[in-house]
């Protein structure tokens, strides 16, 4: 693998790390692709992609129950994965709990911590930046219960209010919930103090972390979360894998998900027990291949260092805020003092989809709209922007190349 | 005597030849939108906005002896010049002929890959709107 040679510290060669991306090579609209989607997904390297070959050319087989050889080497597979993971995050394995992605974490906690320990009368505080996942998740919870939701409002940069935050703490707050970095606007919110401010008043708290692991070093201790929730993809791994952590003496106390096979110690029409933690929330097979290649993800982004990935991406941010500001009309919606690699613009007289589509006739991919953000494009008064999202990936010549092909498309359009 | 509707759909065809570079046929539809007739402002309301694209399209028809007139506007370029392509076509003709027209110069002036690869431009609600006002006209 190319990134044995990056291991040295200090050592980012974006040229060198590129070569472990195929699909980047590639021309789209007969122009070379840039690739600034990132957080809607993010691309795969070799590193993800040969273990999933490998998984189905070497040892595809169901896990925790065949007594032969290749049931044995992909339960192997999919537990190292797993003590990866909670090795990258500073969890124990019994609390790194395999899902389909951030939105199953929400909804799970909700559908089982919720609905054992929510009830009417309580609230459940979530901020202004978050994702309709977590929304309607708690939305659903508050209705079900009779529970009052309730939101941190956010100042024109995009960051929460934590004075308002600190008054709509009380002993009827049961959940927090929060994004740790905003898809729509790059905020990284102060999740730490939000969370000992919510410990205070005894309320638990959930951390959307998607955002967050492809960028910078999560830890769940250092944090003291209850609950945090990522998705694969967008951590360079496959779809349709996450990981939900939860604390142990909460994941304990909580009832099974989902009922079926994995989750189950012992089934009689009379009485089912349920399998130890971290089985008891996995039922059914499940997404072997993702699980083990998410291990290799985190093997890979740990190979260049998280601390390389996010000096170097800092960089690419404030380039390219710089580079967007020189377009004549261009604002930049949410400029938060602490912000992730996201650029999210809107330009005067412009529709953010027109621009879209002119920049993809360029080969550049970006993503218009309300980015699954619509209270959030509501409190700024607007029905979208237009987002350019960096990985560690991108270079500044994309960059430039952004600034260039938005000027071609503003000179079309206006 | 007016043009038919397939006489029109000949000559988008070949206006659209002209270009090979796909940002050129782009500019193209742009200023399409550009010279649409501005619609009055009365019917730019959610009763006349065609639901399922990113940016909002708002369609008003009326009929005049026997044929149908179209009208619209939209915040988006592109999606202004992709409804004023339509209106051009199908704009002052019979409401039968509107709604059996199959629209084949999308395909014939290779429009398709553009008009339609991004679902959320709604070149199909813009149709099927344009179709049933046309049907309750006929």
């Amino acid at each position: 693998m190319l990134t044995e040679k990056l291991t040295a510290p200090g050592v980012f060669d974006v040229e060198q790390i590129r070569k472990d991306f195929p699909i980047l090579h590639q021309t789209v609209n007969g122009k070379p692709l840039i690739y600034l989607d990132n957080a809607a997904t993010s691309q795969k390297p070799l590193a993800v992609i040969n273990t999933i070959t490998d998984y189905y050319e070497r040892y595809n087989s169901n896990i925790h129950r065949g007594a032969h050889h290749l049931a044995q080497l992909a339960t192997e597979a999919y537990e190292n994965a797993r003590k990866t993971i909670a090795e990258h995050i500073n969890a124990s394995t019994k609390e790194v709990n395999f899902v389909r992605g951030t939105t199953e974490a929400v909804n799970l906690v909700a559908s089982t911590y919720g609905r054992k320990f929510v009830k009417a009368g309580d609230e459940i505080i979530i901020s202004a930046l978050e994702h309709h996942s977590n929304i309607v998740p708690w939305q659903m919870l508050c209705e079900e219960k009779g529970a009052a939701l309730k939101v941190i409002p956010i100042n024109e940069g995009g960051e929460i209010l934590f004075d308002e935050y600190l008054k709509l703490l009380s002993p009827k707050t049961k959940i927090v919930s929060i994004a740790y970095v905003s898809n729509a606007l790059g905020t990284i919110n102060p999740v730490k103090q939000v969370i000992t401010e919510a410990h205070k008043v005894g309320a638990v708290v959930f951390i959307d972390a998607a955002q967050a692991l492809p960028h910078q070093k999560v830890d769940v201790k250092e944090l003291d979360c209850d609950f945090l929730g990522f998705s694969g993809h967008k951590v360079f791994a496959a779809t349709g894998i996450g990981i939900l952590y939860g604390r142990e003496i909460l994941l304990d106390t909580m009832p099974p998900y989902m009922g079926g096979g994995e989750m189950i110690k012992s089934v009689t029409f009379e009485k089912t027990t349920y399998n130890e933690l971290p089985y008891k929330f996995e039922a059914g097979t499940p997404h072997i291949e993702g699980g083990i290649a998410l291990g290799a993800a985190i093997n890979y982004i740990n190979a260049i260092g998280l601390d390389n990935i996010s000096a170097y991406e800092h960089q690419l941010l404030e380039y390219g805020t710089k580079k967007l500001l020189e377009i004549e009309g261009l604002r930049i919606v949410g400029t938060a003092a602490n912000k992730s690699s996201v650029l999210s613009f809107l330009i005067n007289g412009i529709h953010p989809y027109d621009l879209g589509v002119l920049l993809n006739q360029q080969g550049i991919a970006i993503r218009t709209g309300h980015h699954c953000c619509q209270p959030l494009m509501d409190r700024f008064g607007i029905e979208g922007t237009c987002r350019a999202s960096l990985a560690f990936y991108n270079t500044f010549d994309e960059i430039d190349q952004l600034a260039k092909a938005i000027n071609k498309a503003v000179t079309i359009l206006k | 005597m007016s043009k038919s509707i397939s006489e029109i759909e000949d000559e988008v065809v070949e206006e659209f030849e002209l270009f090979d570079d796909q940002m050129d046929k782009y500019e193209h539809i742009i200023e399409m939108g550009k010279k649409l007739k501005p619609l009055d402002a009365k019917y730019m309301t959610d009763d006349f906005l065609v639901k399922g694209c990113q940016s909002k399209v708002w369609l008003h028809a009326y009929k005049e002896g026997d044929k149908v007139f179209f009208e619209a506007d939209s915040n988006s370029s592109i999606t202004k010049g992709i409804i004023a392509l339509l209106v051009r076509v199908l704009s002052g003709q019979h409401p039968t002929d509107i709604i059996n027209n199959p629209l084949a110069f999308i395909d014939r002036a290779n429009l398709r890959a553009h008009l339609s690869s991004q679902r959320s431009n709604g070149l199909t609600a813009m149709i099927q709107r344009i179709k049933t006002y046309a049907g309750a006209f006929a």
